[in-house]
């Protein structure tokens, strides 16, 4: 049996699933000091199903506490930045489109030196390792802790940042952290750079995490492995995430769509989480969420993360409604959480979307009297709203023209009980409220490659063959078995303007984790 | 004026839309602007007018793939040094510099030059949008010599070109672009005042400013595309303009050829009409086409936006489903004559349509 945990903001869920089926689940409040939430919603999951902890085969936990210290810009550490791009890349210093206020809390010494590769491998400037020393130096006397290093075209060849990691660690001593940006991020300097900055702010507040995680297993004698997943639905082991925890930040939501359509029973489809302000559309290929591709701000800074492409919609369970000139408009303005206050079925005395699903008959909340004065022609023609709304947002996300399964998860999901043209079913799966709690408990170990082929030298068909073996190398080196590994992203771009048909591809694949019974 | 920090951003956007899809991201020369001007202080603003007959303008542009752009940005003193190195050939001080393209990085790349170097930037340049190659634009048109012209690298290697015709001058530069990391800086087209005044399309960083400016208003407002629009129409040369079609991406074909992304992008209407409109695109769009009939084409403007925010999608940023608006925008009367369509018209991107202008389609 395994367990899903899912550490939010306000509450910490689990689940205990054995198979495909969820035996327990229970939602906790989290706690400040995180181990404790979790440890009482394993005991309670534990208790509950009253399995003992030797049963539990492995633990999936995902966290949004990571990407919430970096925006509330708390517990981070200031960190020694060096770029490996010289003569190149000079006109734009690090951190030049920071917030000022992030920028004061985390930007330590900077430097830039010589070295980097072109976008084909050939050297473009040879290390200069002197400089590297002088740089650690440097951070070594402003007692700086943690050091991000950035190399140009690094996603192309990593070998320069490697060799400057080697000379930091020997001047800086070994228990310096340091976080390598062909570790983290793609083609795009600044972008990079800005994860591996992020990243390596985080060195400290990921140990701690990572090690109360650990205590809350201990305290209940679970001595499974515990792995935590990642932006795109792929697992990590504790050590990786105490080294990478921007890979977590966007795990949130790739969690809920994962967990939903788990339960949905569906591995490609589409899947709406109808929240009290907004619906946050995702589209699943093979299980895992389409990332996004362009540019992602964290705490206002740009970075090139690997998140999910969610589109978000203004409408959910809270939405006022307000008519004018005719016209009726919905959302994007909530009541939020004051839904239990403010809604007029709730004895409040503002119309929500809520309040029509009662009015229309098929929602059960609160008193439907208190609905029951509502023009039938204005419930009609905002139900007919809503389900247009959803049925615009699934049309925005949808990869071709193809009629694709919906699954509803989240509280607002009472607004929709008519057909979704462009859909093929709607489904309202159980146990829909602990869906990221699920989502971690099914994730996978992946793999990935990001790399600029030559076609005219290589030809397409070995160039593709190539990607695949080296992404499926990682997933390997990670945990993942390889007898089930699979390719769940493919993609070709072609590079305008440089000819001899150069492409950049990229392939991601994932398997499910090698351990022991 | 003095161009601003604050000012960039506007810039930017305003330059993605006349990027007509291409062009490269404006992002990066943001970037690069913005840690010239807080070095060096605001660059001046000049209308063509302001400048003497005899003064010497020179231009300053990228060259290069956009994905390598987008890791090895530019350094500063490969422009200071592609300016200095053509001065020197020419013995000509420079008076002024000058963007070759409005659309794209290569509008804020003349202001970090102007920053850096303390010279005017001139309120003009030579396409009045986005083109794929340097013998495409208007300072051609009307016979300015693009070369000599000096292309530098991050290493500060530099060549100076000389050449009979400045569609040569293209072809040498781009294989010299490749051997230097497909990412180069180019002064090129020297000009007096008085072949600016001649040749240039006028007001189009002013331009760029205040189609930003709209569309943040708009935004504002409610209906950023309607600011948009209204904006355009105050404007003397790109005052023709439509939404010319209001859909969703529904097929998308890309392919690198000659070392350009071409393709297709097919839309369908959102109001439930049988309507959709075809794209044809190199680097830049080319033509759109509701089935047979022409709904606007090269050089007159074709720009994809989003159709809630209006914000300008390029070429690599289409997406199948995408809700967009397209634009046709009238190209300014310089871009328009026999001599200039010869140039950058439907026949030098090998299409068979002729030039019809948008107010007639």
């Amino acid at each position: 049996m395994r367990i899903g945990v899912d550490v939010g903001g306000t509450n910490t869920d689990a689940v205990l699933v054995d198979g495909l089926r969820v035996v327990a689940s229970c939602k906790q409040p989290t706690t400040e000091d995180v181990s404790s939430g979790i440890e009482a919603a394993l005991r309670t999951v534990l208790r509950t199903a009253a399995v003992g902890a030797e049963a539990v085969t492995s633990v999936m936990i995902g966290t949004t506490h990571f990407t919430n210290a970096f925006v509330a810009r708390q517990a981070l550490l200031p960190v020694g930045i060096l770029r490996v791009a010289l003569p190149a890349a000079r006109g734009i210093p690090p951190l030049v489109d920071w917030p000022r206020d992030i920028r004061q809390a985390i930007g330590g010494p900077s430097f830039q030196v010589r070295g980097g590769v072109q976008y084909d491998g050939r050297v473009n400037a040879e290390l200069d390792e002197d400089a590297v020393r002088e740089a650690a130096g440097h951070f070594r006397n402003a007692g700086i802790q943690t050091v991000a290093i950035s190399s140009l075209f690094s996603p192309i060849s990593a070998d320069m940042e490697l060799r400057a990691a080697d000379i930091v660690r020997s001047e800086m001593g070994a228990e310096v952290s340091i976080t390598l940006s062909h570790t983290i991020g793609r083609i795009g300097l600044l972008e990079r750079e800005n994860a591996t900055i992020m990243n390596a702010s985080l060195a400290r507040l990921s140990r701690e995490v990572v090690r109360s995680f650990g205590e809350a297993m201990r305290a209940l004698k679970l001595d499974a492995p515990f792995f935590i997943s990642q932006n795109d639905g792929t697992l990590m082991s504790a050590d990786f995430v105490e080294r990478y925890p921007v890979l977590t930040f966007a795990s949130g939501p790739t969690n809920s769509m994962r967990g939903a359509a788990r339960l949905g029973g569906h591995e490609t489809a589409m899947v709406a989480d109808i929240g009290g302000t907004t619906t946050d559309f995702g589209w699943l290929a093979g299980g895992f969420p389409r990332e996004s591709s362009v540019s992602v701000d964290v705490g206002g800074v740009r970075t090139n993360f690997r998140m999910p492409d969610i589109y978000a919609l203004g409408l959910g369970g809270g939405s006022r409604i307000v008519e004018q000139a005719g016209d009726i408009a919905i959302g994007p303005g909530s009541v939020g959480y004051r839904l239990l206050d403010e809604a007029l079925v709730f004895g409040g005395s503002t119309l929500t979307a809520t309040d029509i699903a009662v009015a229309a008959g098929y929602a059960e909340i609160g008193d439907r009297d208190r609905v029951a004065h509502l023009d039938p022609a204005l419930v009609e023609r905002c139900v007919a709203r809503m389900h247009d709304m959803v049925a615009a947002g699934v049309d925005r996300m949808k990869t071709s023209a193809e009629p694709v399964p919906l699954i509803l998860v989240g509280g607002g999901a009472v607004l929709i009980n008519r057909e979704i043209p462009g859909t093929s079913e709607v489904i309202v799966p159980e146990h829909a409220g602990v869906a990221n709690a699920i989502g971690a408990s099914i994730a996978q170990i992946g793999g990935e490659t990001d790399r600029v082929f030559s076609y005219e030298q290589s030809g397409r068909d070995a160039a593709l063959a190539t990607a695949r073996a080296e992404a499926c190398e990682r997933a390997v080196a990670a945990g993942a078995r390889p007898d089930s590994i699979k390719v769940i992203d493919l993609e070709e771009l072609p590079l305008a303007y440089v000819p001899g048909n150069a492409v950049r591809v990229k392939v991601k694949v994932a398997g499910d984790l090698a351990i022991g019974s | 004026m003095k161009i601003s920090l604050e000012d960039l951003p506007y810039i930017a956007t305003g330059a993605a839309f006349l990027g007509t899809g291409g062009g490269g991201d404006p992002y990066i020369g943001r970037m690069l602007a913005t840690s010239a001007i807080e070095e060096f202080g605001s660059p001046e603003l000049v209308g063509v007018e302001s400048l003497a007959d005899d003064a010497n303008v020179y231009t300053i542009a990228m060259l290069g793939a956009p994905t390598v752009l987008v890791e090895k940005g530019a350094c500063g003193d490969d422009i200071d040094l592609a300016l200095a190195r053509l001065q020197e050939y020419t013995g000509r001080r420079a008076d002024a510099v000058i963007p070759i393209e409005i659309g794209g990085v290569n509008s804020l790349v003349p202001v970090m030059a102007a920053a850096r170097t303390g010279l005017p930037l001139v309120d003009a340049d030579g396409m009045g949008r986005a083109f794929p190659e340097i013998q495409m634009v208007t300072y051609n048109v009307h016979g300015v010599s693009c070369t000599p012209l000096v292309v530098t690298d991050e290493h500060l290697n530099s060549l100076v070109v000389n050449t009979g015709s400045a569609k040569r001058a293209e072809d040498l530069v781009r294989v010299c672009a490749v051997e230097m990391g497909c990412s180069v800086m180019l002064s090129s087209y020297l000009m007096t005042g008085r072949q600016v005044k001649d040749s240039a399309v006028t007001g189009t960083m002013t331009l760029a400013l205040e189609i930003g400016r709209a569309i943040a208003a708009g935004r504002k407002a409610g209906d950023p595309v309607a600011a948009l629009l209204s904006a355009l129409r105050a404007t003397p040369y790109y005052n023709h303009c439509k939404v010319i079609f209001d859909g969703k991406v529904s097929d998308l074909q890309r392919d690198t050829r000659g070392g350009f992304s071409v393709g297709l992008c097919d839309l369908v209407a959102l109001d439930g009409s049988e309507a959709s409109l075809q794209l044809t695109f190199q680097n830049e769009h080319l033509v759109a086409r509701q089935g047979d009939v022409v709904r606007a084409i090269v050089p007159d403007l074709i720009c994809v936006v989003d159709r809630e925010t209006a914000e300008p999608i390029p070429v690599e940023g289409l997406k199948y489903g995408q809700r967009v608006k397209v634009l046709g925008v009238s190209a300014p009367p310089i871009l328009r004559t026999p001599a200039a369509l010869q140039v950058f018209g439907p026949a030098a991107f090998g299409l068979d349509d002729i030039f019809q202008p948008i107010e007639s389609l």
